[in-house]
């Protein structure tokens, strides 16, 4: 185990040295300048706009920046933004609470809720609740987050004015009101986030309990005298579960790099919305920083979904 | 079976098509929805409490430092909290911020000779943080721009001078290397917001980009900043050492970014969410349908939508693309040119697709009034078009459906970035030029790519890869010079400059040249006046340049917010101290 665990973790170091090559590359190389908004300024001359590429590094070759980045991040220092001359590093934890309180909440809400509507949707299997339920989930996974949030808006906001579709960060939950403020600004965005992650997890809940129910040692279990729920809660849920933890740890690097569309909908400021804006201002230290982290999180939660499989499924033996 | 449960499943289906084709329809059409929100009883919390102002940016300002900004977005929001000298309303009248009285030849501000100007700076103001202003900060401000290590974006107009020097705590005197006719263009404005000398001078270096005053700025304006998290929100309180803090409209502030530009608009104009929204670009046929709380408020600033055509031949077969050596098959011919000229349909392009945003217009200078040509004039008239070309032999001699000369055709290929805006503009403009018997193949290149001023992009607009293209600029301060100079010779983008410059037309005129050398030197408004006329008569006879439409700036604003009066020479912000709401 422990020899496993460092062969993964040093291919693991390896993985990630190569996608941040690879991402350095495709930013330095596509086309885009932080100063695009000064094109065809005849108040700008080109002395100046040197100036501005020097100062923000622009000025080296590829290489050499390639290798000051490296340098840096193994420092834990991740760069200065382009737009905001502020250190990335500020930036991405100003954004974090606010994208766990929304998309993290979200995905919570979405496991919760489908958890057990994909095991009723797969031991009803062709009910009527089974039939609106896959509508539903049809629907959301078909409806993609703009139109949805753009939906919500019209309805909640414009037409009945009942909840507010500016997201206000500089709130803060001291008594009930403000609490109330909060849950009503949250709801819209969070219920986008739901309506769409519900459906991916319940179809694949239902799915693997469904594979699950012709299997022999059910009908064992059922033979013993075993009450349904029983024979679902203590030998159904224990293998199916196993493929939708996998699911939801993989997941979870999602969580912290924020939903993109929505939170620009709503003008959530997490981390999807800074990472569409620096896309935007073609802000490269910025996305750098972010897309990098998403690919730590995933090599790290891929290492901990496969440790998590060996250790509820007995079967798996890690060598 | 199968069939009891889509029967059972329809009427499911069908309720929740139903909802949603409504909810979307209601939402389409505004009418209704005015009508509940502005109700009296439900009225939205943003206009409710008149001591608090709501700014919609749904570009997010990202520094409050605006001289090292990107964007007019940052600059925009730097503007509340910091002021220039002396600034101009939309009728080019100086208006004072720091400075105490206009420099004029009569009381000695100005030197005959034009190479010196003194500002006399109000004697009461303090910074935010409670230190007094001197005639020091505008001399630090000086140093700092010009420092190539702090990469200053507002550097080129201070280029031009020689010293500052500050002579007592209330004045300075600028003197400018060359006699210098824009004076004024120095520490005014949009690019001479002063900064505090006590704050920056640790700063004034490569090690800029850690000040914190450029996320927490000192400011000598009415409102300062309690919070700023860049690209999301930003909050003002009222300023306590402002020197007229009594007379601010509002106790708090808040400038919140992000979003689009269509729910920005939403927000300010129907449901009173904000009170004022930034840059509302959003088609014209939208704008119209939002209602209920506020207005559009369109500035004619100084930009204008212009066709240029390339005088050097694009056409990879012909040898080095778009260089002076290899001229322009036809567009080189005055003829096709004036024909083209004649072909476009400015006033649909106008009306149509720009809308309260746009007005069509001849002249390549649109703005300060003075310097607007009242000379020339446009005309939509395609047989006059096709006359001058038959008259000029351009004729179908091959029966291609497109004119030829001498072996020549007339086969165009048209260029700008894309922009559902420009797009349609170029379906017009190429179904005008195709009534008179060119052909025009349509390029869009994104954005991104076309404004990059990367020279090794075949597709930077610079390059010029293409026999016409279209794109928007002007004069950014109240004098053309510096604009008129982008159609000089020395302005050409070419492979030996490494493809700097302007003139992407590659129009090269010496009699133009020798008046923009004579307007560089003339001292006499009245007669820059003329000279800058004289020279964008001289474009506009010429047509390499062809003006379309002179665009405007638009806000919405919230119908309780007073005060608002915005000039093309500074920011919305620059008089949010006389903002006020009902």
């Amino acid at each position: 185990m422990p020899v496993y665990l460092l062969r993964r973790i040093l291919s693991a170091l390896l993985t990630l040295l190569i996608i941040s090559l690879i991402i350095f590359l495709i930013l330095a190389l596509a086309p885009g300048d932080p100063m695009s908004e000064f094109a065809n300024n005849p108040a700008i001359s080109e002395e100046v706009r040197e100036n501005i590429r020097r100062t923000l590094g622009l000025d080296q070759p590829i290489p050499v920046r390639y290798v000051k980045w490296l340098w840096a991040l193994l420092q834990g220092d991740l760069g200065y933004s382009f737009t905001s001359r502020s250190p990335v590093i500020g930036l991405i934890l100003q954004r974090l609470p606010v994208t766990l309180s929304v998309v993290g909440t979200a995905y919570l809400i979405s496991v919760l809720l489908a958890l057990p509507l994909g095991i009723i949707s797969a031991i009803k299997r062709y009910s009527l609740w089974d039939q609106g339920l896959t509508t539903v989930a049809f629907f959301g996974i078909s409806l993609p987050p703009f139109f949805t949030g753009l939906l919500l808006i019209i309805i909640f906001s414009v037409q009945l004015d009942w909840l507010p579709f500016i997201y206000d960060s500089t709130l803060t939950v001291t008594n009930w009101s403000s609490f109330v403020e909060q849950v009503k600004q949250s709801i819209m965005p969070i219920a986008v986030l739901v309506a769409f992650q519900t459906a991916v997890l319940m179809r694949y809940m239902r799915s693997s309990v469904v594979e699950e129910l012709p299997q022999n040692y059910v009908r064992t279990a059922y033979a013993k005298g075993l009450t349904t729920a029983a024979v679902i809660g203590r030998h159904v849920l224990r293998n199916a579960l196993i493929p939708v933890i996998t699911l939801v740890a993989l997941d979870i690097p999602a969580v912290f790099t924020g939903a993109l569309i929505t939170e620009q909908v709503f003008r959530v400021p997490g981390i999807g919305a800074l990472l569409i804006d620096s896309i935007l201002r073609n802000d490269t230290p910025v996305v750098m920083a972010i897309t990098f982290i998403y690919a730590i999180l995933v090599v790290l939660f891929n290492l901990v979904a496969d440790l998590l499989y060996a250790f509820l499924d007995p079967r798996v033996q890690l060598s | 079976m199968k069939s009891n449960v889509i029967k059972q499943i329809k009427p499911f289906v069908g309720s929740v098509l139903a909802l949603i084709v409504a909810s979307a329809l209601v939402g389409c059409d505004s009418q209704p929805s005015a009508d509940l929100s502005s109700s009296p009883d439900s009225t939205p919390a943003a206009a409710e409490n008149t001591d608090e102002l709501k700014l919609l940016y749904w570009q997010a300002p990202t520094i409050l430092n605006p001289h090292l900004s990107t964007g007019t977005k940052d600059v925009e929001a730097s503007r509340i909290t910091l002021e220039p000298l002396a600034s101009y309303d939309a009728n080019d009248n100086m208006v004072m911020f720091l400075a105490a009285e206009e420099p004029t030849l009569a009381n000695g501000g100005l030197s005959e000779d034009g190479t010196r100007v003194t500002w006399t700076l109000k004697s009461d103001i303090k910074w935010s943080d409670g230190t007094p202003f001197t005639a020091d900060d505008v001399v630090f401000t000086y140093e700092f721009l010009t420092n190539p290590d702090v990469g200053a974006a507002s550097a080129k107009a201070y280029e031009a001078i020689a010293s500052v020097t500050a002579t007592d705590d209330t004045t300075v005197e600028v003197i400018f290397k060359e006699p210098n006719p824009t004076w004024y263009l120095v520490f005014t404005g949009t690019e001479g917001m002063v900064l505090p000398k006590h704050i920056y001078q640790d700063y004034n270096g490569a090690n800029v980009r850690e000040a914190p005053a450029n996320l927490m700025p000192v400011g000598t304006g009415p409102y300062r900043v309690t919070e700023f998290k860049p690209g999301d929100v930003i909050v003002f309180e009222a300023n306590p050492n402002f020197r007229n803090a009594d007379s601010v409209g509002f106790s708090r502030v808040e400038l919140k970014g992000g979003g689009d530009a269509t729910s920005a608009a939403r927000a300010v104009l129907q449901t009173g969410d904000a009170d004022f929204g930034y840059n509302l670009q959003v088609e014209a046929s939208v704008l119209e349908t939002l209602t209920g709380t506020g207005q559009v408020v369109a500035t004619p600033g100084s930009d204008m939508e212009r066709i240029l055509l390339n005088q050097t031949n694009p056409n990879p077969d012909s040898g080095e693309r778009s260089v002076l050596g290899n001229p322009h098959p036809f567009l080189t011919d005055p003829v096709v040119r004036q024909a083209m000229n004649l072909a476009l349909d400015r006033d649909t392009i106008a009306t149509q697709l720009y809308g309260p945003t746009g007005e069509a217009t001849a002249n390549v200078v649109v703005n300060p009034k003075q310097y607007v040509s009242t000379n020339t004039s446009y005309e939509y008239a395609p047989e006059k078009a096709i006359a001058l070309l038959e008259d000029a032999g351009w004729v179908d001699s091959n029966g291609d459906g497109t004119r030829d000369k001498d072996g020549v055709e007339l086969e165009l290929v048209f260029q700008t970035s894309v922009n559902p805006l420009r797009q349609k503009t170029q379906e017009v403009v190429k179904q005008s030029l195709e009534d008179i018997g060119m052909a025009v193949e349509l390029k869009s290149i994104d954005a991104s790519i076309y404004f990059s001023g990367d020279p090794a992009n075949p597709d930077a607009l610079e390059r010029f890869n293409a026999d016409i293209q279209m794109y928007t600029t002007g004069n950014t301060d109240p004098d053309p010079m510096d604009y008129l100079q982008t159609f000089t010779c020395g302005d050409i983008p070419q492979s030996d400059n490494n493809w700097v410059g302007y003139n992407s037309a590659r129009y090269c005129n010496s009699d133009y040249d020798a008046m923009w050398q004579e307007l560089q030197a003339e001292l006499d408004p009245q007669k820059r006046v003329e000279l800058a006329i004289a020279m964008n008569d001289m474009l506009v006879e010429e047509a390499v340049v062809m003006p379309l439409v002179h665009r405007a700036t638009t806000v919405g604003v919230n119908d309780r917010l007073q005060g608002l009066n915005p000039t093309p020479w500074d920011l919305n912000t620059w008089n949010i101290a006389e903002w006020s709401k009902e």
